[in-house]
């Protein structure tokens, strides 16, 4: 059994950064294991730009951001083993991957997971219809048209506003297909506004809010969708209904951390992220596996998701060459406006970020930050957007070690 | 025109098996089948319980066949290589009147020959499985659970190991009796096939072809029954299907049923439909199998769901009283060589060899024909890359690198074995035929991170364009043709305009 | 006369108010950066864009190389720049920042690989 310091699940943006931050703090034995071809993860297929501003203060491509990111590792000397998928984790750190060279076992001191995350389907939504061709979720659809050379439709529905939906919708309409409309089920867009004009609007691609689709037709390949008005329950208004012939429909319907092999090894879920309970060294449940990027939660930005793994390099390479690190007793709570919350618990001994999502849009709310009866940090934000993360900044010594971290949004 | 002996018509779980156990005697025989894979119908769109046939009138050919064929399935398994559990299965109740109908059904499976059936309470229901509702039940040890759809791929796989012939995308339009060359020709779309016997195990549209045949156009009505399919971690919470007790007919409402690849099940509910094809999901019964299926098992949650499907079954019934109707299976020596199989339903996964080997026997007690020294009733397979050790994975891979690279990241499929399924012996290359010979593409992800190596493959390994790349049916592209190349520039046909 | 926009320069997507007097901005506000100013400066004089895309790659491990414009162009010449961009093919290998059409229609704008193909092989 190969023993190494550090593993890395999943050579994306998160991947690659940890991994990079990890050597540089010293930490010498260190292994990439990479399910595809290249490194880079789903940024190859993103092939937009607009990624980058806040990471490298300028706008680059995916392909771009990524490329900056392999160079370095490259430069580093870190071993990436591509072409290699992670079968099985342990909760003794045993990692089990299977690769055309051979099956592979290795002993890690810190396991790091950074698989990022899969897009919710057809069936995770229910919903309604036949089963013809010509449903693709977005990711699947921008990999074939950006990757693979094979448009998937001409005439197109898109079903979510999430921001790959927006941007297939422009993707789409610059290869000669016509996008018919976006529809969201929720009363406000799920994607950036930024994605909002000039994806859609630029193009006079209409979104349709509160709106979902009602019935998938056709036989063979896709003839028309049917969508319908939701009511404040997003239940469909009946006589709302409305028909678009069309050959192709694109679900852009969300995205959930994968987290397969995280379960396996026994960490522990959070509720609120569907991806692993972490501390606030991006630890799990279980010593000596982190988890860090997309597949601890849903980011909006990558460049969030490698600042979030260069952060956890932090932790881990202490682990690996201190051997422990300081347990974390406290719980960070957020009240019923605050959604997907990061991380899981803190120890009150140092600085941390706390990142999370509002679960609706909200105008004109200040941001509490406490401790007990103590408010440390207070924050006014004139909007607030599900879409978007919202991450706030803790100095150690604002903190107390007895109580639990709340955070409050108050309207 | 080449000529057929039997020209079986219909790949479904009775064609198929038909096929083989017509393979047993010396006949050139073939399978004409309307769309591009085996079991597309009804056949695969079922809860895949082998039946133990205790709601069925004793004395019936329904009744006779399900015991049979579940008295022999071990075997049967055993021979083509299809996974399945004798799980088991509990008939749950709350009332006195599901009491009463337990025990009615309970004294008509005595009469039909089910063995080892008792009433347990609700103590030991929860010992069996604490995941399962119900004040009490009964506990039928002879159900068991298989993949109706790997089911019928390996009975078809094995009649086509032993000479029969598989045709697809050949719908049957019309059947010709041409009496000076005694036999028959059938047209199809692509192509007229003649033969000497016709064997009809066209499933729903049987009767159709019984009228092709001269035989009358039996009246069938469809009982329609959605389903939801949760992940494989919701088969962790359920080891045995659980069945609410029977109505007043012996129909069963939503049940819950683990399948044998780990999944869970939960359907079908039951509502009449007139269409042939109407295979689509409604939101109406998605809800009321939501809250029906939480009764049956208590793990149904939203986060497990991963698909829907809907199938049918087309009962033969009494036009005048409404009864439903036994299976109909004749040979009519008014319509020469001919074998009509008519208004086969639930139970048809359980029944369909003990059918076929009816069906034959009326071939063979006219036909007389000479045994096939040759047939092979045991069809080769391999253990899937997903249940093998870690020692057998590493030695897999070390034999062909091709083991090490997976495809499908849910289910663990390799490369080399989707290579092998799209060489499968029957020549079918549909994107959803690998899917069911691989299970690529059944996951939680629903071929997220596979489909697109996986139509790339079937490309390469075919030789195909991407144009031609089917996902199920004749007409189902997945492809409008290449983002960019050399030849043409279609760009601007329908483009949007930017201001 | 009040117009709003979303701006696009980064991901913030602020909602700016721009209040105009003739043809002239008398007032931005809702900009959390000078950069919004500038976009709807930009905006209201000549809407400009950057797109991104793909050119066929002969010979290459992978059929495309994507790529985008090295500065934006105005809005209304998008599908101009798409259809030149179109006609381009490369044969591998393509490496990152190679100009596949520099100075595309005469804009002062290249076209440039943005992902390195290597040679099949």
């Amino acid at each position: 059994m190969r023993q190494v310091d550090a593993v890395i699940i999943g050579g994306g943006p998160a991947g690659l950064a940890a991994a990079i931050e990890l050597k540089k703090k010293g930490v010498e034995d260190i292994l990439i294991l990479e399910r595809e071809k290249k490194p880079g993860g789903i940024l190859r297929q993103c092939i937009h730009d607009g990624f980058g501003l806040t990471r490298f203060g300028e706008t680059l491509s995916g392909p771009e951001y990524a490329s900056r990111f392999v160079k370095q590792a490259e430069e580093l000397s870190i071993p990436c083993m591509t072409d290699t998928t992670v079968l099985e984790i342990t909760p003794d750190r045993k990692v089990y991957a299977s690769s055309s060279e051979g099956f592979l076992e290795i002993q890690a001191r810190a396991v790091i997971l950074a698989m990022g995350c899969r897009e919710r389907t057809r069936g995770a939504i229910s919903i309604p219809g036949t089963r013809p061709a010509g449903v693709y979720t977005a990711g699947v659809a921008q990999a074939y048209i950006n990757l693979k050379n094979k448009m998937v439709g001409r005439n197109v529905v898109i079903l979510g506003s999430g921001d790959i939906g927006m941007i297939m919708a422009r993707r789409m309409t610059l290869e000669g297909a016509k996008v018919l409309g976006v529809f969201e089920i929720q009363p406000y867009p799920s994607g950036l506004p930024r994605n909002v004009e000039q994806c859609l609007n630029d193009y006079h691609i209409p979104l349709y809010l509160s709106h979902s689709v009602t019935d998938i037709r056709g036989r063979d390949r896709l003839e028309s969708v049917v969508v319908s008005q939701v009511d404040e329950n997003l239940a469909p208004i009946p006589g709302t209904e409305k028909e678009y012939p069309c050959d192709t429909l694109i679900l852009s319907v969300g995205l959930i951390p994968e987290n397969e092999l995280t379960w396996m090894a026994g960490a522990e879920a959070d509720e609120g992220t569907k991806g692993p309970a972490v501390d606030e060294n991006y630890q799990t449940t279980v010593p000596g596996i982190f988890a860090a990027g997309n597949v601890l939660h849903v980011h909006d930005l990558v460049d969030f998701v490698s600042l979030e793994a260069e952060a956890l390099a932090e932790g881990a390479a202490r682990l690996i060459q201190e051997g422990s690190l300081p347990g974390c007793h406290l719980n960070v709570k957020g009240d019923p406006l605050v959604g997907q919350l990061v991380p899981a618990r803190i120890s009150g001994q140092n600085d941390v970020t706390v990142s999370f999502r509002v679960r609706r849009p909200l105008k004109d709310c200040t941001i509490e930050i406490c401790q007990g009866e103590n408010v440390i940090k207070r924050l006014k934000k004139p909007k607030a957007l599900p879409a978007e993360m919202i991450q706030i900044s803790i100095q150690a010594e604002k903190l107390n070690t007895a109580d639990d971290l709340e955070v409050k949004m108050i309207c | 025109m080449e000529q057929w002996d039997v020209i079986v018509i219909g790949a479904g779980v009775v064609g198929a098996a038909a096929a083989r156990e017509l393979a047993r005697f010396r006949l050139k025989i073939g399978v004409l089948e309307k769309e591009l894979d085996v079991a597309c119908g009804n056949s695969s769109r079922n809860t895949g319980m082998l039946h133990a046939g205790f709601t069925y009138k004793p004395g019936s050919l329904k009744a006779e066949c399900a015991v049979e064929g579940n008295q022999e399935f071990d075997q049967v398994a055993e021979e083509l290589g299809v996974p399945f559990k004798r799980t088991g299965k509990l008939v749950v109740g709350f009332t006195d009147h599901d009491m009463e109908n337990i025990l009615k059904y309970k004294g008509i499976g005595e009469q039909n020959g089910v063995k080892g059936m008792r009433i347990i309470d609700k103590e030991e229901i929860r010992r069996i499985d604490p995941n399962a509702g119900g004040e009490f039940a009964m506990y039928v040890p002879s159900s068991g659970i298989l993949d109706p759809m790997a089911y019928t791929i390996a009975l078809a796989e094995n009649a086509c190991q032993n000479g029969v012939r598989f045709f697809f995308g050949r719908e049957v339009t019309d059947i010709r009796r041409l009496e000076d060359e005694d036999c028959y020709l059938l047209e199809t779309p692509k192509g007229d096939f003649k033969t000497r016997w016709v064997v009809n195990c066209a499933g729903m549209f049987a009767s159709k072809i019984s009228a092709m045949l001269g035989y009358p156009d039996y009246p069938v009505k469809g009982f329609k029954g959605e389903y939801y399919v949760l992940d494989k971690k919701a088969g962790a919470f359920l080891s045995i299907p659980v069945y609410p007790a029977p109505n007043d007919n012996g129909g069963f409402a939503t049940h819950a049923t683990p399948t044998i690849d780990g999944n869970v099940l939960v359907g079908p509910d039951s509502y009449v439909t007139e269409d042939w094809e109407d295979y689509k999901v409604t939101k109406e019964h998605m809800d009321g199998l939501f809250a029906d299926g939480r009764k049956m098992f208590k793990q149904m949650k939203r986060d497990y769901f991963i698909r829907n499907f809907a199938g049918i079954r087309w009962k033969r019934y009494d036009p005048e009283t409404g009864a439903i109707l036994d299976f109909k299976l004749e040979a009519d020596a008014s319509h020469p060589h001919t074998v009509n199989l008519v208004g086969i339903e639930s139970p048809g996964v359980t029944c369909a060899l003990p059918l076929a080997r009816r069906a034959a026997a009326l071939l063979a007690a006219q036909e007389h024909p000479a045994a096939n020294q040759d047939f092979n009733p045991v069809r080769p397979v391999e253990k899937r890359f997903y249940e093998m050790t870690r020692e057998e994975k590493a030695r897999a891979i070390e034999k062909d690198p091709e083991y090490g690279e997976i495809v499908c990241r849910c289910e663990t499929v390799t490369r080399a074995e989707i290579r092998k399924a799209i060489h499968n012996p029957l020549g079918v290359c549909t994107v959803t035929g690998i899917k069911n010979r691989t299970r690529a593409t059944m996951g939680r992800c629903q071929g997220g991170y596979c489909e697109t190596r996986i139509t790339e493959m079937i490309e390469e390994e075919m030789g195909i364009r991407p144009e031609d790349v089917r996902y199920s049916r004749e007409n189902s592209y997945m492809f409008t043709g290449p983002v960019r190349s050399r030849e043409k520039d279609h760009f601007g046909e329908m483009g949007g305009a930017a201001q | 006369m009040l117009r709003e926009f979303t701006c696009i320069m980064c991901p913030q997507g602020c909602d700016i108010q721009v209040k105009l007097e003739e043809e002239t901005i008398a007032e931005v506000s809702g900009n959390r950066c000078p950069r919004g100013r500038e976009y709807v400066t930009q905006e209201i004089e000549n809407p400009m864009r950057n797109i991104a895309t793909s050119v066929l790659v002969e010979g290459g491990e992978l059929p495309l190389a994507s790529v985008r414009l090295t500065s934006p162009v105005p809005k209304a010449r998008i599908f101009d720049v798409m259809a030149e961009i179109k006609k381009a093919v490369l044969k591998a290998p393509v490496c990152e920042g190679d100009v596949v059409i520099s100075r595309v229609l005469g804009l002062d704008s290249d076209v440039i690989v943005t992902k390195s193909v290597d040679k099949v092989s």
